[in-house]
């Protein structure tokens, strides 16, 4: 199980620049649909994309965090926020 | 280089004789799914996701149950460096996960893979 606030604190913490969305599917601590919009995805094919978000949530996906739906986007061209 | 170094961890991180089977399974046909079930019962709702999304495509696809084979079920993890289940093959390639596989079909990009492949669609 993880709260939002982990999920949150690891994912800015490893993608400062994020921007992050995390909904709470079920309020059972272990299915969020998560969103991370970051320029370090600039160059990434969309599965190394995923690993980035995988890797900033340290060994958690697939172990104490089962239900993660994952959306990664690329931020457009020239957009610096 | 990469792809030398991802060799280097899977020979490092798998049983040679594990490594072999999950090399001639993802090469025992064009579109392979690794998945918790079958089509029919997947017993976790990405699985079923993966499935249907493939049903949608109307492509053909070998499934392999990893709840039923112990031996490749982590492995299979280490192998395409990826922490969940389904996994999707294609030509022996891994593409993703079902949220992978969501994205690509939301953007057009999993019907031109299989284009691509030369893998028939709806039919």
């Amino acid at each position: 199980m993880m709260t939002v606030d982990e999920i949150m604190m690891l994912l800015t913490e490893a993608l400062p620049q994020a921007r992050v969305e995390i909904e709470d599917l079920r309020g059972d601590g272990n299915h969020y649909a998560v969103t991370v919009e970051s320029p370090s995805f600039v160059g990434l094919s969309l599965v190394d994309q995923h690993r980035t978000v995988f890797a900033a949530l340290q060994g958690r996906v697939g172990g104490v965090l089962r239900g993660l739906t994952l959306t990664t986007i690329v931020p457009p061209l020239g957009d610096e926020s | 280089m990469i792809g030398v170094m991802q060799e280097d961890r899977k020979q490092r991180l798998i049983d040679p004789v594990v490594l072999d089977r999950i090399y001639a399974e993802i090469e025992s046909d064009h579109v392979v799914l690794f998945m918790n079930g079958t089509p029919v019962f997947p017993l976790c709702a990405p699985s079923a996701q993966a499935v249907q999304i493939l049903g949608l495509l109307g492509v053909r696809y070998k499934s392999l149950d990893m709840t039923v084979d112990p031996s490749l079920r982590l492995a299979i993890r280490d192998f395409s460096d990826w922490p969940t289940l389904p996994q999707l093959y294609v030509k022996g390639q891994f593409v993703g996960g079902n949220d992978v596989m969501r994205q690509m079909l939301e953007t057009g990009a999993l019907q031109s893979l299989f284009e691509r492949h030369a893998i028939p669609m709806n039919g």
